[in-house]
């Protein structure tokens, strides 16, 4: 077994891509973001609800891909709960930097998320750790409806200007 | 004449003139079965191109000088052994171009410009290449054609059986794939080609997986066009051709303008020039040219008929062990078949897979193949696919095996 495929699929995240956390349908979600990866067909349903005060009460997800969309699914939404929009924002920014390697101060705010690091020296596989986070990103944007999203528009500053080998 | 026995065929020292395959990744030695995406080049391809370019290397067609005439003797020269290759009555038939989907899209935009219009049926297969798909999309889109679709049988084969109400007078054109490149399945072409041109209907067939793989002869198939790249076939990237009946070739206007196609031009209009030279507009990729000459050349050396046998043996030998391999479903007919192996595994998913063969030197593609539409019509989000070309060994196979064992145990 090679050390970078151990530290891609540390046995946390494999634990997240067998057993996904908030994996399901969030009843009442006030935001529904369909986000896939065409390049190689993983899908994500993101379900958001917000608390009286903005923050994030309730998250869950749905959908199917690879071990690494999977985990980063399940570990965001673990993340997120209970995170206001402004920690919320920043955990994104912070994340994306640390799949991309666009910065090589971390974040200490990641905690488990910092084991996604691996990411970096597999190019390829940026787009399946980033496929949630780019859902909840638009569900950022939006107080309430559904919307889609996928990998492959506007990457200009979303870490996904890595084109996949794989389509 | 080119029907050497696969027995007295010595497979190893064939394997020995692709330099690339000594190759190691990530330490470990290079396994490379993407063979469907690119094929490794021969040592004979390599030099040829060298050769060009350190001895002939001038622009075709119009220099009055020495280095002009031989360029053009060695393009045109390739043509004609593309010509024999195919099996086409002449080289005026053979269109260079970038590739496949050049081929195709030159033929959706010349032919399909002129011929189709609103109403008009292409009928495709469920099982195309998207670079046999869009192009149609786009005709389809400018012309109010429309398109219609063979199914796939579950077991990877066309559903045939419907093929009578579905080729009816309405169809213009019936485009489909020889070999298909994510179930392996080889398609009867003599046979749609006779049923299409009974009802009037033009075909064209892609055989991007099959001109370097078995026999390929455009009158024994009786296609009115065939695509095909040279890059799946020992040959350079960028280069390929389309094979057209003379006769449709010479009904068809051309697509791109520029130099080389014209035969004289004012400011106002222009004229151009016959078949092939109508489709070939600008500087064409003349080293490209003579790299798939020296292919066709060492493909013949070994003979289709031995390389066939040769790469079904190992479809078949892969296809028997992947089986004993837990929670796997193999895609694709059981029977003769091309040497691509598309499958999935319960334990893990194409990415994660062929991420965890790439580790250990082995190269499989994970994802859709450019066949989305068919990787719905079978609930998948995609596979993972090993293909395979002569250099490649059951050994490799072996290796695979262990190295897939080795996923399912990880991942699951």
């Amino acid at each position: 077994m090679s050390v970078e495929l151990e530290e891609l699929y540390q046995e946390v995240i494999l634990d997240h891509a067998r057993r996904p956390r908030n994996f399901g349908e969030l009843a009442n979600a006030a935001v529904l973001v369909h986000g896939d990866n065409p390049a190689c067909g993983d899908e994500i349903h993101l379900g958001v609800r917000f608390g009286p005060d903005g923050s994030l009460q309730d998250i869950k997800f749905s959908g199917h891909g690879c071990a690494i969309s999977q985990a980063s699914a399940s570990m965001m939404t673990t993340k997120l709960k209970g995170k206001t929009r402004a920690e919320a924002t920043e955990l994104l920014r912070a994340f994306q930097d640390l799949v991309t390697g666009e910065t090589t101060k971390q974040s200490q705010n990641l905690g488990d998320l910092l084991l996604m690091q691996g990411v970096q020296k597999f190019p390829q596989r940026v787009k399946c750790a980033m496929l949630a986070w780019r859902a909840f990103e638009q569900a950022l944007q939006q107080t309430a409806g559904e919307s889609t999203v996928s990998t492959e528009t506007d990457f200009s500053n979303s870490g996904f200007r890595t084109a996949s080998p794989l389509g | 004449m080119h029907q050497v026995a696969s027995e007295r065929t010595d497979w190893n020292a064939i394997r020995e003139e692709f330099p690339i395959l000594r190759e190691h990744a990530h330490g470990h030695p290079l396994i490379y079965f993407d063979n469907a995406a690119t094929t490794q080049k021969p040592r004979a391809v390599i030099d040829a191109l060298r050769h060009y370019y350190e001895h002939d290397n001038a622009n075709v067609h119009r220099g009055l000088h020495e280095l002009s005439a031989r360029a053009t003797e060695a393009y045109e020269r390739s043509r004609q052994r593309v010509a024999q290759y195919l099996g086409a009555a002449s080289a005026d038939e053979l269109v260079f171009t970038r590739g496949t989907t050049e081929s195709i899209n030159l033929v959706a935009y010349a032919w399909g410009g002129k011929f189709v219009h609103a109403g008009d049926v292409i009928l495709l297969t469920e099982m195309e290449h998207h670079s046999n798909l869009v192009p149609w999309q786009l005709l389809a889109a400018r012309t109010g054609a429309r398109l219609r679709f063979v199914p796939v049988n579950e077991d990877g084969t066309l559903a045939l059986e419907q093929l009578d109400s579905l080729l009816t007078s309405e169809v213009k054109l019936f485009a489909f794939t020889h070999v298909s490149n994510s179930l392996g399945t080889i398609n009867p072409v003599a046979d749609l080609c006779q049923r299409a041109r009974a009802v009037g209907a033009r075909t064209l067939v892609d055989a991007a997986q099959s001109v370097g793989h078995l026999p390929v002869n455009v009158q024994e198939l009786g296609c009115d066009f065939l695509a095909f790249s040279g890059h799946k076939m020992c040959g350079p990237t960028g280069i390929g051709a389309l094979y057209g009946r003379a006769a449709i070739l010479d009904s068809m206007p051309p697509w791109h303008g520029g130099g080389e196609m014209i035969v004289s031009v004012t400011l106002e209009k222009s004229t151009f020039k016959k078949p092939p030279y109508r489709f070939e507009a600008g500087t064409p990729n003349i080293a490209g040219a003579i790299g798939l000459a020296a292919a066709i050349d060492y493909i013949e050396r070994i003979g289709r008929p031995a390389i066939f046998e040769h790469d079904a043996r190992l479809a078949a030998y892969a296809m028997e062990h992947l089986a004993e391999l837990p929670g796997m479903r193999i895609l694709g007919p059981s029977g003769r078949r091309g040497a691509i192996v598309g499958f999935v595994m319960d334990a893990a998913h194409p990415h994660d897979l062929t991420t965890f063969a790439d580790q250990r030197g082995l190269a499989l593609r994970g994802g859709h193949h450019c066949n989305q539409p068919l990787m719905r019509k079978f609930g998948l989000p995609g596979t993972t696919r090993a293909s395979f070309y002569f250099y490649n060994t059951t050994a490799e196979i072996d290796r695979m095996i262990d190295i897939l064992r080795d996923a399912a145990r990880f991942f699951s």
